[in-house]
């Protein structure tokens, strides 16, 4: 499949020279960078600005904590913290410390979907600091590590390497 | 001369747009929600006739409430791994070639419940994430052969423009195949609630992965583990290991009459009925117990039969007014048989909350009422 594809994807890589249907028109950098970022799991693409802990403290109060409690162990909205070593166990706990593998992820989603009422309110320093406070209460950085598009994709997630692919078909029927 | 009857009263005018008979309540069913903006409605499939979801009645699920869009001012953008990325407006993708395809539709979570001890009550709650549309649209491929991909292209990542700009890695392969830029569904512009006016279409794959409202579509040589492939819609195993791309969704089915919540009238003959789809192409069978699955039966299928759509099957069943278990299973034509909710507990664990195809068990009272079988 992967030869495949890789075959296909050259085949239009060639016959995309010219404009078949002549549809469409080339956007500037400015109007693409205007959609908003896109961020790779390793960091790249993430914007300017940083932030530590610190900043994040009283922004997270204000703009987070209605949903997600007042030390983000949930209300609402999930619980961002806690649940380490309970991912193999009978109750398991997903949160930011103990499920998700790529810190550059957080800083893309609450970017793009937080605060849920408000998505888009936050600047992008804002964003940095209230990861930056997530990634604290989970003991992952130290409270005044700065974050920022260097730093954060260097930030190790407990469970980076907790994601497999697809086995199926995985089930033996009667 | 006969007596005159009672004079009859005229009926309603002509209009514009139809509403169905004040007589027909089907409606789809939602929980109360601090937010619901997020979360999900069930199509009532028991209510359901023939393969065809109607439109109003697709079940959707919303990460941050349908936005309402103008078409005019809608765009999508095609860049990253591409040779001439585009700006395309709807009137510029409805002019491209396009297609019309019968595709079932289903959430990664529809029966998510059906993990636990506790399941769902009716058809609608057991299995209610699932609808099936006839999809208008531009076949993604001539769009991105319009782009023309760069070497090493293999993902997309397609971004939605509600609130919360849903974004998810799509494999190039999925593009190249079957994908569509869909802008129909039934004859008719998407519903909002669908994505009006575009969203992805990859026909037998998880509904998430389908964005609605589509916006963007990212080129990239790699998968960006967005929120909703990592946190979400990933399946954790006993070991604490999450699969991730989960993204086919299995054989499945549901007899729909008799099905929870009903109540069959007296003994005599009955049309035992359900629908069964399978994201790997076409139903090859269905069969159905009547005894708790000591012995099956083959249901009809009615045609036309068609690859990742649902299927309709009837059996003529003669309820002799005893007990009965009843349910269905789906064979597709990979082979593939839906498995029992044990032996998927076996190979999955509790823990993994998605793409649960598990054989759906309703038991019929000696009274004739219907309900999940662990009621």
């Amino acid at each position: 499949m992967r030869t495949l594809s890789v075959a296909l994807v050259f085949a239009l890589g060639l016959c995309a020279q010219t404009s078949r249907y002549g549809v469409g028109r080339v956007p500037g950098a400015e109007e693409i960078r205007g959609l908003g970022p896109t961020v790779a799991p390793d960091g790249t693409g993430l914007p300017e600005g940083s932030a530590t802990a610190v900043e994040g403290r009283e922004l997270f109060a204000q703009k987070c904590a209605k949903c997600h409690g007042e030390k983000a162990e949930g209300d609402v909205g999930p619980a961002l913290v806690g649940g380490q070593g309970t991912l193999a166990t009978p109750k398991p706990r997903k949160t930011v410390g103990s499920f998700w593998p790529h810190a550059p992820v957080v800083w893309d989603y609450v970017h793009r979907a937080m605060p849920f009422n408000q998505p888009g309110v936050l600047s992008h320093r804002e964003v940095y600091a209230v990861v930056a406070y997530v990634l604290f209460l989970n003991g992952i950085i130290g409270e005044k590590d700065v974050m920022d598009a260097k730093s954060l994709g260097k930030v190790r997630m407990p469970n980076r390497d907790g994601f497999v692919p697809d086995p199926r078909p995985d089930v033996k029927s009667k | 001369m006969g007596r005159a009857e009672e004079a009859r009263t005229l009926g309603k005018p002509l209009s514009g747009y139809t509403e169905r008979s004040v007589y027909v309540k089907a409606e789809r069913a939602t929980r109360q929600s601090k937010t619901p903006e997020a979360g999900s409605s069930a199509t009532p499939l028991a209510d359901m006739m023939g393969i065809i979801t109607p439109s109003a009645l697709h079940y959707e699920r919303h990460h941050a409430g349908v936005p309402t869009i103008d078409p005019e001012q809608h765009r999508l953008t095609v860049h990253g791994m591409v040779e001439r990325p585009l700006v395309l407006t709807m009137a510029e993708i409805q002019r491209m070639p396009s297609v019309s395809r019968i595709a079932f539709l289903e959430c990664g979570g529809n029966s998510g419940g059906e993990w636990g001890a506790l399941t769902g009550p009716t058809a609608q709650r057991a299995c209610g994430l699932a609808s099936c549309s006839e999809w208008t649209g531009v076949p993604l491929r001539l769009v991105l052969e319009e782009c023309g991909l760069k070497p090493g292209a293999a993902w997309l990542i397609a971004e939605g423009a509600d609130a919360c700009r849903m974004q998810r890695s799509v494999p190039v392969e999925a593009a190249l195949g079957e994908a569509l830029l869909a802008y129909g569904q039934n004859g008719e512009p998407l519903r909002p609630s669908q994505g009006f006016p575009l969203r992805l279409l990859t026909p037998g794959w998880e509904g998430n992965l389908q964005v609605k409202w589509l916006r963007r579509l990212l080129v990239t040589d790699q998968p960006y583990m967005t929120r909703d492939e990592t946190s979400k819609y990933s399946d954790l195993m006993p070991d604490g290991k999450a699969r991730i791309f989960t993204l086919m969704m299995e054989a499945k089915s549901v007899v729909t009459f008799p099905s929870g919540g009903q109540r069959l009238p007296g003994r005599g003959l009955y049309e035992l009925t359900g629908l069964a789809w399978s994201g790997q192409g076409l139903i090859e069978r269905v069969e159905v117990t009547l005894d708790g699955g000591r012995s099956w039966q083959a249901a009809v299928l009615q045609e036309p039969r068609l690859p990742k759509a649902f299927t309709r099957f009837r059996l003529a069943w003669q309820w002799d007014g005893k007990p009965a278990v009843i349910a269905s299973r789906a064979v597709d034509e990979t082979g593939y048989v839906q498995p029992g909710k044990e032996e998927l507990i076996a190979a999955r664990g509790l823990n993994s909350g998605y793409h649960f195809n598990g054989i759906k068990l309703w038991k019929v009272a000696a009274d004739g009422s219907v309900a999940n079988a662990d009621a």
